[in-house]
């Protein structure tokens, strides 16, 4: 049965694959045998991810008493370059996975609208969902590498062949962009990979981060047995192992090496890879592609942009810049937390001047994802704040739901929008308004996800905007006050919003007569998002309970290393620079 | 004596002969078709028949896993790993891991280079033998660089490799543009022969010797003595000089204007020959000679030298890494943005030396490493390139036009093109999980290994240029996919009635697939890579 379970999480990835195969050899007239073939690919991927959250099943629920990694994939895949194909589920990846699957669901469902080259398109979004499960499924960070930039090309035809009139433009756009942070993310990566030395290791640590070996039969080494061939060997066993690469961030000096300007290996390698999370994040000043790219995607491929790719960059960084690089971490909380408060306030100043309803929606996730960023990057344990590793768990699982609750939020918002623009072909708010006379049902559940979006209490954007903002708190007052204070900002653009279209006199605008209600296929992708919105809004320990475990247990890790390591390094320093004060005094 | 010498000449000669089978195999070969020729049998069998029955039988004399230890007696076959470096020929040549690694991917290419020409209607059967023959001895040329020991031997190989691509540029009669590309290609491949020449008798003159590790053990004894200022003058000319020389094989800038034109100018087939083939070769001879020059039984001696050449080679590979993918921005004829392409690869290429003339004397076992990523980077650029250029061969049978804008709403017009094209330009980029990948990530790999090991912020900054001319190139490789993709069919475009046969997709698909699967498992190519390359500084 344990096999069972590991041929399921991989047919995770593999399933999408498959299935654009064979839709290779479907008729590409019939539309709907593609789109409903597509579909069904997609519910195959939801299905066995319900199963793993369901408790009940031993061989197969996800262990929420456990925060380790669960559901071991490994294999050995370029040995002379100790790569693996290196699976594991935990609770930070998991609550994403579940995400993924949904809204991929609920997107394709939105996507019965698409008419032309049906079968390029579902082809192209089955690859795109591949490479997303595939990122937040792999431990290896060779493989993760690899369907990070999978996923880049279907989403540059989606947006490009499928997109508004500025399709190509916004493109290439966002491809560049992208392309120019996974650059400097392999420059990062292969600096960590030449840096790391499992010799460093205990047998315990190896254990713990699955580091593994095959002997020439191909049986699995044990921890011991692989600790003594690697204490004989000459030079640096290198790895890619994400979770040896942790432990050897915390837990050696192997990233200490001081390069370029007196920095070390981590400083860099933590500022390369952040500058590359930062622009799929995006965080201000990265973030000039988001606005063109949801703009111009088609509507299920903005419900997918903002819902999932941009909390890849989150995922990146709290999977490896933070756990691999906590020096560098340290020094740069500040650094972090400022980008983050920025681009929240950038963000919402932005979405208040726009007239385009996408568009503002659009900016609307730069500002949301801010909370994220801030909410990673509070450290609460900076020189001279109250060392409370408390505070800095809350930031943490903050952020990790805001990236939920936005999930949801946003891509129901860029459906509402799509909704409304199918009907009338234009996106200008100061032309809407009184939609709620001719669609009622539509704008009550358009008038809840925006809520969601606006961090209502009771619905799924306000959990993580609060915890953010308190953990933020024993970082700095002032950027918890900015972080607090733009949340009035979100309320003006969200309500102004609210008002122009929904609200007022009847609607007179381009294409009046095609304004009907919210047809059956709309509602049924648009009911289990407003569900979904309410239900972690009231309960949000359906998502806590998966990743309370994995957050306390790397804050630990974390805290015990900035006792352990980084106090004692900052007091030795401040010793010496006392000492150094003192012999010069005459 | 004489009769020992001579007694040890005829040994030296006849164990060295079987290091050279390849290039003899090719020889013969290129005997047959010149006499099947004379008794008019091609008329009635295709000589690149015979020419890739030649190959074939050259490859498996060369054996690649198991290539023949001359240093046996009798001779053997011993795994690649495990094959010594010896010279021939009294030290003319060189015979180990790294050329017959280098020669197997040229052989290989080669084969797959006369099945295009088999498929293309460019190079028909009236004008075969010639063809054949050029192309077979150009690749004798080539291979001599590949394993040279010697200066004269450096000029020799160069100019084997040079002339007979001279004439196949130009064999298209009464092709007014290739006559021209021709010429221009001639005079500036006589003028760079001509400086390298310069470099090449300064150097020996200073030295007293051509034997290159010779050459590097005399001047790692005038360092140790210290140089005067004309000696160090004189050095630096004559390494500029040769320099040049190999950058005029390489494409590399200031030496590169011949690319474009002579690619625009010759038949994509020729063009896919002098853009693989000539790199490939080229960018071996740079190892020989670099190292050959740097390395010395105490490597801490020539630490000067060997920086001075790392910091020329790598500045150059920057520039023209950079200046290939600006410069392809404005193109608008396929071949033309495919030459600054292939200026910007050699560019990359060129990139993976400096990392292994810093870790020399540092870290042998990785400057040998090194050695082996810039072999992935060839053996996966030799099947990307060459399927762009076979695209390019098909397209212009069927269309007559090889210009970017003809090739709009290609994707209706023959999918299969299409898609194919588009994987081979992605993967010209180097985005995974295409091949091209796993190339960029072996030599960005050995920079960053080079750098961290030595701490040379020379590597730093190629990693960064490197990596950032990934993004550059993007922009120009994925206007061709745009084009074909998205653009819709121009009315102007180029009429294209039929599309390329069956025989010719399939030729595609049989390129294009192993650049898109490579990524699933390239461990056994890597292997066999490293162990090529193990011995190349030990």
């Amino acid at each position: 049965m344990d096999n069972l379970a590991l041929y399921i999480v991989t047919s995770l990835i593999f399933m999408p694959v498959v299935g654009a195969i064979v839709l290779l050899f479907l008729p590409a007239e019939n539309k709907s045998l593609l789109r409903w073939f597509t579909l069904a690919i997609t519910l195959l991927v939801l299905l066995p991810l319900l199963g793993i959250a369901m408790p009940g099943a031993d061989w197969l629920s996800f262990q929420v008493g456990d925060g380790g990694v669960q559901h071991v994939v490994q294999l050995s895949w370029i040995p002379s370059f100790d790569i693996q194909f290196f699976l594991g589920i935990d609770g930070i990846s998991f609550p994403l996975l579940m995400l993924t699957a949904v809204i991929s669901l609920l997107a394709m469902g939105a996507s019965w609208t698409i008419d032309q080259y049906v079968k390029s398109y579902c082809v192209l979004y089955l690859l795109l969902l591949a490479g997303m499960i595939g990122v937040f499924l792999s431990l290896d960070f060779f493989l993760f590498y690899v369907f990070w930039e999978v996923m880049l090309l279907p989403m540059y035809f989606l947006i490009g062949v499928w997109g508004g009139p500025r399709r190509q433009y916004a493109a290439i756009k966002f491809f560049l962009y992208t392309l120019v942070g996974s650059v400097l993310m392999l420059i990062a990566l292969l600096m960590l990979y030449f840096n790391s030395d499992l010799r460093k290791l205990s047998p315990q640590q190896l254990t713990a981060s699955y580091v593994a070996a095959w002997d020439n039969g191909g049986n699995l080494l044990s921890a011991e047995k692989y600790k003594q061939q690697l204490e004989v060997s000459e030079h640096a066993v290198h790895t890619f192992n994400i979770l040896a690469l942790q432990q050897l961030g915390q837990n050696s000096d192997a990233f200490d090496q001081r390069l370029l300007y007196g920095k070390s290996v981590q400083w860099w390698a933590f500022v390369l890879l952040f500058v590359g999370f930062a622009i799929k994040v995006p965080s201000v000043p990265l973030h000039t592609w988001l606005p063109d790219a949801h703009v111009e995607a088609p509507t299920p491929i903005s419900m997918i942009l903002a819902g999932l790719l941009l909390k890849m960059g989150g995922y990146g960084i709290i999977r490896i810049c933070y756990p691999i690089c906590p020096d560098a971490g340290y020094d740069l909380a500040w650094l972090v937390c400022s980008i983050g408060v920025i681009s929240m306030v950038y963000g919402a100043l932005a979405a208040l001047a726009q007239s385009d309803f996408k568009r503002m929606v659009a900016y609307s996730s730069v500002s949301h994802m801010g909370y994220v960023v801030l909410g990673l990057g509070v450290w609460s344990a900076t020189a001279g704040n109250l060392f409370d590793p408390t505070a800095w768990n809350m930031g943490v699982k903050g952020a990790l739901f805001q990236m939920i609750g936005h999930g949801i939020s946003s891509a129901g918002m860029f459906f509402m929008v799509g909704v409304v623009y199918d009907r009338v072909h234009h996106r200008d708010l100061n032309q809407f308004g009184g939609l709620y006379g001719k669609m009622p049902v539509y704008t009550a559940m358009a008038m809840l996800l925006f809520f969601a979006g606006l961090g209502l209490p009771g619905l799924c954007g306000f959990i993580g905007e609060v915890f953010v903002v308190l953990s933020a708190w024993n970082f700095s007052p002032t950027l918890a006050a900015i972080a607090a204070a733009v949340v009035i900002l979100t309320a003006g653009y969200i309500l102004w919003a609210i008002q122009r279209v929904y609200l007022g006199p009847q609607y007179h605008g381009p294409h009046e007569e095609a304004l009907t209600e919210i047809n059956r296929r709309e509602m049924a992708v648009a009911i289990p998002l407003c569900v979904l919105a309410i239900v972690l809004g009231v309960f949000p320990a359906i998502v806590f309970r998966y990743m309370d475990k994995t957050v306390d247990r790397q804050v630990t890790d974390l805290t015990r290393w900035t006792e352990e390591v980084k106090l004692p390094r900052l007091r030795a320093a401040e010793a010496e620079a006392d000492q150094e004060v003192a012999a010069n005094e005459p | 004596m004489l009769f020992t010498l001579v007694n040890h000449l005829t040994t030296d000669t006849l164990a060295s002969l079987v290091g050279l089978g390849a290039e003899l195999v090719l020889c013969a070969t290129i005997v047959l078709i010149l006499l099947a020729r004379m008794f008019q049998l091609t008329q009635r069998i295709d000589s690149t028949w015979l020419a890739m029955i030649g190959t074939l039988l050259a490859l498996m004399v060369l054996s690649p896993l198991t290539p023949w230890d001359v240093t046996r007696s009798p001779v053997e076959m011993v795994s690649i790993g495990e094959l010594p470096q010896v010279e021939l020929f009294t030290g003319m040549l060189v015979h180990d891991g790294f050329g017959v690694m280098v020669k197997t991917l040229l052989l290989v290419f080669l084969l797959l280079l006369f099945s295009l020409i088999k498929l293309t209607k460019a190079h028909g059967k009236a004008d075969s033998p010639d063809f054949t023959t050029l192309l077979l001895g150009a690749t004798i040329g080539m291979f001599l660089m590949i394993s040279t020991n010697h200066v004269l031997i450096v000029f020799l190989a160069i100019e084997m490799a040079s002339v007979p691509s001279y004439a196949m540029v130009a064999i298209r009669r009464g092709d007014r543009k290739g006559s021209e590309a021709a010429l221009k290609y001639a005079v500036y491949g006589a003028g760079a022969a001509g400086v390298m020449l310069y470099g090449i008798s300064l150097l020996c003159g200073l030295l007293n010797s051509a034997h290159l590790p010779t050459m590097a053990m005399r001047l790692s004894e005038l360092t140790s003595a210290g140089l005067s200022g004309s000696q160090t003058v004189l050095l630096v000319m004559a390494a500029l000089m040769i320099l040049a020389g190999l950058a005029f094989k390489l494409s590399a800038v200031p030496f590169h204007q011949w690319c474009p034109d002579v690619f625009e100018g010759a038949t994509a087939e020729v063009g896919a020959f002098l853009s693989v083939a000539s790199k490939a070769a080229a960018v071996a001879l740079l190892v020989r000679v670099a190292l050959g020059l740097g390395d010395s039984v105490d490597p801490s001696l020539l630490a000067t030298v060997r920086s001075f050449l790392a910091m020329l080679i790598g500045v150059v590979a920057m520039v023209t890494c950079t200046f290939g993918n600006l410069a392809a921005f404005a193109q608008t004829n396929m071949k033309r943005l495919l030459a600054y392409s292939t200026i910007a690869h050699a560019g990359y290429l060129m990139m993976a030396v400096p990392p292994m003339l810093a870790l020399v004397g540092v870290d042998n076992a990785a400057a040998s490493q090194c050695a082996g990523y810039l072999g992935l980077y060839l053996a996966v650029y030799l099947l990307m390139n060459l399927g762009a250029f076979a695209v390019v061969a098909f397209l212009r049978d069927t269309m007559g036009s090889e210009e970017i804008r003809d090739y709009a709403g290609m994707i209706h017009r023959s999918p299969s093109v299409a898609i194919c094209l588009s994987i081979l330009l992605v993967s010209l980029i180097g985005l995974p999980p295409l091949a091209g990948f796993v190339g960029k990530f072996a030599v960005f790999g050995g920079i960053a290994q080079g750098y961290l090991a030595t701490g040379d912020t020379l590597l730093a900054v190629m990693l960064l240029v490197g990596c950032l001319n990934t993004a550059v190139s993007l922009f120009y490789y994925l206007r061709v996919v745009k084009v074909m993709t998205m653009d819709p069919i121009d009315d102007e475009a180029a009429p294209m009635l039929v599309g390329p046969g069956i025989l010719q997709r399939s030729y595609l698909w049989c390129v294009t697939l192993p650049v898109l699967l490579l990524i699933i498992g390239w461990n056994w190519l890597n292997v066999w890579i490293q162990a090529a390359t193990s011995g190349l500084f030990s």
